[in-house]
């Protein structure tokens, strides 16, 4: 089942839940959250008393069908202001949902401790039990293997059809409930409690249940609840003001005005935005564990990512063989395939294929000699370098310069002037130099090259505009990381790269005053992806790294950290935009408001009536109805997010400015003016 | 807070003296070099004080002629504009009556011909000046009041203009007192 | 061209050519570079050993409120005695009485506040003594201590990351030895010598031409004028202010008058282009706060120079401008500029009578203060705007995807919560107590001890407008938003000096002056204690075009819109009617 990532924006189910939802949010206590929409509650009730009153024979305040239409538009605005909000819950819900479905119930084999098998159902699965799973078996819950490998289909989660392989120990151990294994039977370990998975998380903070505003929703709201309460002031100083030019305003027209002054389109869409970023997210494959997460990635200064799989394709790929006398070369080629005989890393498998297309009759590993059977090293972190020692006892070595030239040197052997060269040589030219030693004297040398990904120097360059600055974080040795660097186009690299030195680099960053995100696997990465601003762990990762960073990819797709970035920036744009959009705004509701006021007590102030709208009532109207029809209008807006394009920020406000600001200050007088033409015929 | 006070106190007391006590006798002790000695410029007549000159005065003889109407009616003891809006009708009530007077001394001027300034109060009440064309418009009156030709007069109004500032800065204008001074020695 | 439209483009050009050097000079006091007005450092040094101050000692922003507060309460108190007791305090030749406690209350807070209102007149209202060792006093150090504040705020925007802003003594001190009194020295020999009074001897009695007797007011005046002209205190000597012939005698006072009231406001400006070494920045900031003015000065001298509507329609045909309440040797259009310069700079001197400005006029100059940012006054006129960039700087940083950042500094919830409040409180003191007097009016409610006439008679609300309908509105509207301003003018026609406009307008006085200042020293304290960020590509260019036409809509939007239905009821209604 590939998940539908497209659905469309006005879905007919979601709607019509999110129209039975914006009625439900009227409650106030669930209103109060929203201090621009509250008051525009409280207008409302008044607004209805206001209509009780005049059937109940009340002839000051106009009559009734004006004051109903005001009440009915009040409470349309907030209507659609909550179906916003609604219909955002609804998406962000409905894709959570289609990723719970993939959880639907399972039977779980519960390996017990004297090595019988329980059936359970998944739901009553604990953190620490351990069940089975076979070939055809659907994992019934998140855990990490613990014994065994298998090849796994999580197409349910990520949409991607080819299967991956999980095995124990490792930083691939990590399995996600709902995914279906293919071959073979792994042990699996249950990590988290039901209910408590990343996948739940994601779901609680999309329906609202444990969405917190994040900092700088928090600051809007304090923008715009100051905004309100400047018009709160302007409204109640009118009344004397008005007393003084002996102009009675009724209750409709200053409620009029101040729901049409107030930001109520960006008061009524903030939380819907702010929804529809995660919902991105989701959208994207991502799972953030909150919101701030979302909104500090478009804050990053500083990526680092991995080179393998982001940068370049997949794996370096042997290239060629330098033997030390070039005459050796068949020689030199059948040591290195021995040495690589059980080297599964795609480096290794490269090797063994490189060769093949070289020499025609390669011959397998002797099966027996003097020493017994052909013993394989395995590469380890301390002697960087693996081989095999051959029946007969030669021992073949392969490994990077540093760690050959150690063996060689200790052995009292030197290393030709001529290996120097080549190894150096090949560094330069962004290669991998892999030394052959044979009974620790250097044989020769194999070239690997990284395959840089086509499109990603203008991705990087994307990133550069939005300024972004990108780390390379890559094993090789520094003179093949800056030639990979520069040729893919990032700004900076570590190489040689251990685990605490993306720390530190992290580190050093942040005490400049930069924001970093990264995107990590193993466990080793999990300090870094805790420290990092952004810490994104790919869902195939080990558990470590997803409880340390604050984003979970299901597609472990590195690139991914591109669009996180943009998504943040797209949310805060957003926001940003509507609110002077919102605000600007007001300039045409004052010139349709204020004169509409005064003009019958002061017909001189006709001159103010720049639009030449119908009459006071009509004005009125029409400036509430444009009110509250412009939130509607800008939900598909709101939802699927202000276009970021990486033009720089002055040249990015400019634009906005002119769109949003230029564009919010013309739209109400045509949108105004064109509403009072209809309204005009019967007011 | 304790050694806030104390600090601001002396600190206080210190810029009383520089700045209220020093500052103003340097400017006292200076201005005691200017023309006027910072008393302010007299204008004698017959070494006798008749007024300052930058400080304008009341004349009610219509062989004199007539500064600019004042809130204060001159009295320089203080200062003060009348304050009106040009929308307040009782101001509006007050310009015709000033309209209907003005014209009534001066039977040879025409209304449109009367400049705003000898029908609106100054903002001090001791506005000292009126424009050329203020002085212009009271010419036949004086002549007639004092039995002199009307050219003589002109002569002389001419002579009082100030010139604008270097010749190109603000507008010219008269001294009603210098003016009148100069209006007795007329023979 | 109009030699009166020359005059005023002279004016302007010239404070704009000395305000520059002026600048690079305020900039290199601050920074304690080396001036060549370093002779004073001996007296400065000797006031701060007198006073226990160690002028080295760097304080936080919370430290620089706490002095700020405690020397302003002790001139508070200073000013209320010499005020109630002026009297019998010595120099006090034309024996003017001590003033009533509401009085005393009033003047004592407007001058304290920098602000002004003067709900007195000078010539029969205060003591010689009064005027110069309390009014003149407060003129100095008023102005020094909005300076002094500026200048902690221009350290904060300079730190990268610092507890320590600086010493408020040193601050406040420096900005009146070598920046008030030397230029206030040459301004007022200038006036000195142009035929302003400075003298100690009381008013003069003389046989005017036509035999009447008659008394001239004159004093200590040149010392005072040209520190209420630097200083954008306001305060004149005389009632009429600067239309007062004594106190402004000619066409070139004016000219140094006018120029006196941008100096220091324009050259603060370009002083944090020099503190800060972005001179790009400053010039954003000038080009706003220069395109604000223009906007308002061209339409008043429009208006100004136009024969007002009734004129014409009773006949009177002459084109010499609306001239009530104008002084003929100033002209109409140099007025004009004055009424626009005095009321965007907080200054609140005047050449003119307010009250009579055409409607237009009168709604450009309300803006000018309801702005109360445009060049602004000394000091505090920079700190008006400067929470103005904070708020432009946060919706335009959301609207380029980051969260907002000025200098480095990211702009969170807590320095919105701050600069609302401060911008929140403008329209809250303008419009609530507008409000509160146009009910009183409205209703006429009799205001018992509140309001009494000359006779002790107790007078009902609305008693106190000079001029009916709108323009009586406008009084009202005027008075508040000038004490709100800390600007100083006001439509004098109002009857002002009871206790009910005393203590209103005292209190907003008092709020207006010391929240406007702490809000912005603790936005920007807060900043300087936050880490730098320092800028990449994705950052928001404060000084940019386009970032200061976004300042420009924030100004726009929040000053001027929520007044925009109070206009409509004032100056608007009166000049659609007429």
């Amino acid at each position: 089942m590939k998940r539908n990532l497209e659905n469309k924006l006005f879905d007919k189910k979601l709607v019509q839940m999110a129209i039975r939802q914006s009625f439900v949010k009227l409650n106030p206590r669930l209103m109060f959250r929203n201090p621009v929409m509250f008051t525009v509650e409280v207008g409302t009730v008044v607004m209805f008393f206001v209509v009780v009153g005049i059937t109940f024979g009340d002839t000051t305040q106009g009559s009734l069908v004006y004051n109903l239409l005001i009440f009915l538009i009040l409470l349309l605005t907030l209507l659609f202001a909550n179906f916003a909000e609604a219909l955002a819950e609804a998406r962000g819900k409905a894709q959570a949902d289609s990723l719970r479905k993939t959880r639907e119930e399972t039977p779980a084999k519960i390996a017990k401790s004297n090595g019988q098998i329980e059936i359970k159902s998944s739901a009553q699965l604990q953190k620490g039990d351990v069940f089975v799973c076979e070939a055809g078996d659907i994992i019934p819950a998140d855990g990490e293997i613990v014994e065994g490998l298998a090849s796994i289909d999580e197409s349910a989660i990520t949409g991607e059809s080819a299967p991956v392989i999980r095995e124990a120990g490792g930083d691939k151990s990590s399995v996600t409930g709902g995914t279906k294994v293919l071959s073979d039977q792994i042990k699996v370990i249950v990590t988290t409690q039901p209910g408590e998975s990343f996948l739940d998380k994601m779901i609680a903070l999309v329906e609202g249940a444990s969405r917190q505003k994040t900092p700088n929703e928090i600051a809007l709201t304090i923008l715009l609840a100051g905004f309100t309460l400047v018009f709160i002031i302007v409204c109640i100083t009118l009344k004397p003001f008005a007393d003084y030019a002996k102009t009675p305003i009724t209750i409709a027209a200053f409620l009029a005005l101040f729901v049409c002054l107030i930001p109520t389109t960006i008061g009524g869409l903030l939380s819907a935005i702010g929804i529809a970023g995660m919902d991105r997210a989701l959208r994207a494959n991502v799972i953030t564990k909150s919101g701030k997460a979302v909104e500090t990635a478009g804050d990053i200064d500083v990526l680092l990512l991995d080179k393998t799989g982001t940068i370049t394709i997949g794996n370096r790929k042997a290239t060629h063989f330098y033997p030390l006398q070039v005459a050796d070369l068949e020689a030199f080629v059948q040591q290195c395939v021995w040495a690589s005989a059980t080297d599964e890393t795609p480096e290794g498998k490269s090797i063994v294929e490189l060769a093949k297309t070289q020499i025609k009759n390669l011959s397998p590993i002797p099966r027996q000699g003097k020493n017994g059977e052909a013993r394989f090293v395995k590469f380890s972190a301390e002697t960087r370098s693996s081989g095999v020692d051959l029946p007969d006892g030669t021992r073949i070595r392969k490994g990077a310069f540093d760690s050959i030239k150690n063996l060689v040197e200790k052995a009292g052997n030197q290393v030709p002037i001529v290996i120097v060269d080549k190894v150096k040589q090949i560094s330069a030219n962004g290669g991998t130099p892999l030394v052959v030693s044979q009974n620790e004297q250097v044989c020769g040398v194999i070239e690997l090259q990284d395959i840089i990904k086509t499109g990603i120097q203008e991705r990087f360059d994307r990133l550069r505009k939005m300024g972004v600055k990108t780390v390379m974080v890559t094993g090789d040795n520094p003179l093949t990381a800056k030639y990979i660097a520069e040729k893919a186009g990032v700004d900076d690299f570590i190489a040689e790269a251990k685990p605490e030195d993306k720390m530190n680099y992290i580190r050093s960053e942040q005490a400049e005053g930069r924001l970093v995100a990264m995107m990590g696997d193993g466990t080793n990465d999990a300090p870094a992806l805790a420290q990092a601003d952004v810490g994104v762990a790919m869902n195939s990762g080990t558990q470590a790294a997803k409880e340390a960073g604050n984003m979970v990819d299901l597609d472990n797709d590195p690139t991914k950290l591109i669009e996180i970035v943009e998504i943040g920036k797209q949310l805060l744009m957003t926001r940003g935009t509507l609110t002077t959009f919102s605000i600007a705004n007001d300039v045409a509701k004052y010139f349709a408001i204020v004169p509409a006021l005064f003009i019958q007590a002061i017909p001189a102030l006709q001159g103010l009536n720049i639009m030449g709208l119908h009459s006071p009532e009509s004005a009125i109207l029409s400036a509430v109805i444009f009110n509250a029809l412009i939130i509607p209008a800008l939900i598909p807006l709101a939802l699927r997010g202000v276009a970021y394009k990486p033009i720089g920020a002055s040249a990015l406000l400019r634009r906005n400015l002119l769109i949003y600001g230029v564009g919010g200050l013309i739209i109400p007088f045509i949108g105004i003016k064109l509403i009072d033409l209809g309204v005009g015929l019967f007011f | 807070m304790k050694t806030n006070l104390f600090s601001s106190f002396i600190l206080s007391l210190a810029c009383l003296i520089l700045f209220s006590g020093v500052y103003s006798s340097i400017i006292w002790g200076i201005a005691q070099f200017t023309p006027h000695q910072g008393k302010g410029e007299v204008l004698k007549v017959n070494q006798r004080e008749v007024g300052f000159a930058k400080v304008g005065q009341n004349f009610n003889q219509i062989k004199y002629f007539q500064g600019r109407p004042s809130a204060v009616n001159y009295n320089a003891a203080g200062s003060g504009g009348s304050n009106k809006a040009y929308s307040n009708p009782d101001y509006q009530a007050f310009i015709r009556a000033r309209i209907d007077t003005f014209l009534k001394y001066n039977s040879t001027i025409q209304k449109k011909q009367i400049p705003i300034e000898l029908l609106t109060a100054s903002g001090s009440g001791l506005d000292p000046h009126i424009s050329p064309a203020g002085a212009e418009v009271q010419i036949s009156r004086i002549a007639r009041a004092r039995n002199l030709s009307e050219a003589k007069i002109k002569d002389l109004v001419h002579k009082s203009i100030e010139q604008p500032l270097l010749g190109f800065l603000g507008k010219s204008q008269i001294n009603v007192l210098a003016l009148n001074i100069e209006l007795d020695k007329l023979k | 061209m109009n030699t009166e439209i020359l005059g005023i483009i002279l004016i302007y050009l010239l404070s704009l050519g000395l305000a520059i050097p002026t600048g690079y000079y305020i900039a290199r006091v601050y920074a304690g570079q080396k001036t060549w007005l370093d002779f004073m450092q001996p007296i400065e040094s000797l006031f701060f050993r007198l006073s226990g101050i160690n002028a080295q000692q760097a304080m936080t922003w919370e430290a620089h409120l706490r002095a700020m507060l405690t020397i302003n309460l002790l001139w508070f108190l200073w000013a209320m005695f010499v005020l109630m007791n002026q009297g019998w305090l010595p120099l006090n030749p034309d024996q003017n009485p001590s003033m009533s406690p509401d009085l005393a209350f009033n003047t004592a807070v407007s001058f304290l506040v920098n602000c002004n209102l003067q709900h007195y007149s000078g010539e029969t209202g205060v003591s010689y003594f009064a005027q110069v060792f309390c009014l003149m006093f407060l003129q100095f150090v008023t102005a020094g201590t909005g300076m002094a504040v500026c200048a902690t705020v221009f350290k904060a925007m300079q730190a990268r990351t610092a507890q320590d802003l600086g010493n408020f003594y040193v601050y406040f001190l420096k900005s009146c030895t070598r920046i008030l009194l030397p230029f206030s020295i040459v301004l007022a020999l200038f006036l000195a010598y142009n035929g302003t009074p400075m003298t100690w001897e009381g008013k003069a009695q003389l046989i005017s031409l036509e035999g009447d007797t008659i008394q001239v007011s004159r004093g200590p005046a040149a010392a005072m004028i040209a520190i209420k002209q630097l200083g954008t205190n306001g305060g004149g000597y005389f009632g009429v202010n600067s239309a007062h012939p004594l106190e402004n005698p000619s066409y070139l006072s004016n000219v140094a008058e006018s120029i006196a009231i941008f100096l220091i406001p324009m050259a603060i400006v370009f002083a944090l282009g020099f503190y800060l070494n972005r001179k790009r920045l400053a010039y954003m900031i000038f080009g706003v706060m220069t395109v604000g003015f223009l906007l308002l000065v061209i339409p008043t001298v429009y208006y100004e120079m136009q024969t007002p509507a009734i004129f014409q329609k009773m006949g009177i045909d002459t084109q010499s401008g609306a001239t009530e309440g104008k002084e003929v040797r100033l002209g109409t259009a140099a007025s004009a500029y004055w009424a626009i310069a005095t009321t965007v700079t907080s200054n609140g001197s005047v050449n003119t009578m307010h009250d009579s400005l055409m409607p237009i006029s009168g709604m450009t100059a309300l803006l000018g203060m309801m702005i109360n940012a445009l060049y602004g006054g000394v000091g505090v006129g920079f700190l008006n705007f400067y929470v103005f960039i904070i708020l432009a700087v946060f919706i335009s940083g959301l609207m380029v995807g980051r969260t907002p950042e000025f200098l480095g500094k990211k702009i969170e919830a807590r320095e919105i919560k701050i600069a609302m409040l401060v911008a929140l409180l403008h329209p809250l003191l303008i419009l609530g107590m507008t409000a509160l007097a146009a009910y009183l009016s409205a209703n006429q409610t009799p205001m018992g001890w509140w309001f009494l006439d000359a006779e002790g008679k107790s007078l009902a609300g609305g008693a106190w407008l000079n001029n009916p309908n709108f323009h009586g509105f406008s009084e009202m509207l005027y008075e508040y938003t000038s004490s709100a301003a800390n600007n100083g003018s006001g439509f004098e026609g109002l009857a002002d000096n009871n206790p009910f406009w005393n203590i209103t307008t005292g209190i907003v006085l008092l709020l207006s002056r010391y929240i406007p200042i702490i809000g912005p020293v603790a936005i920007a304290g807060i900043l300087a204690n936050k880490k730098y960020i320092p800028a990449s590509t994705g950052t928001l260019q404060t000084d940019t075009f386009t970032f200061g036409l976004m300042v420009f809509a924030v100004i726009f939007i929040v000053a001027a819109l929520a007044f925009f239905p109070a206009l409509t009821l004032g100056p608007l209604a009166e000049f659609f009617s007429s």
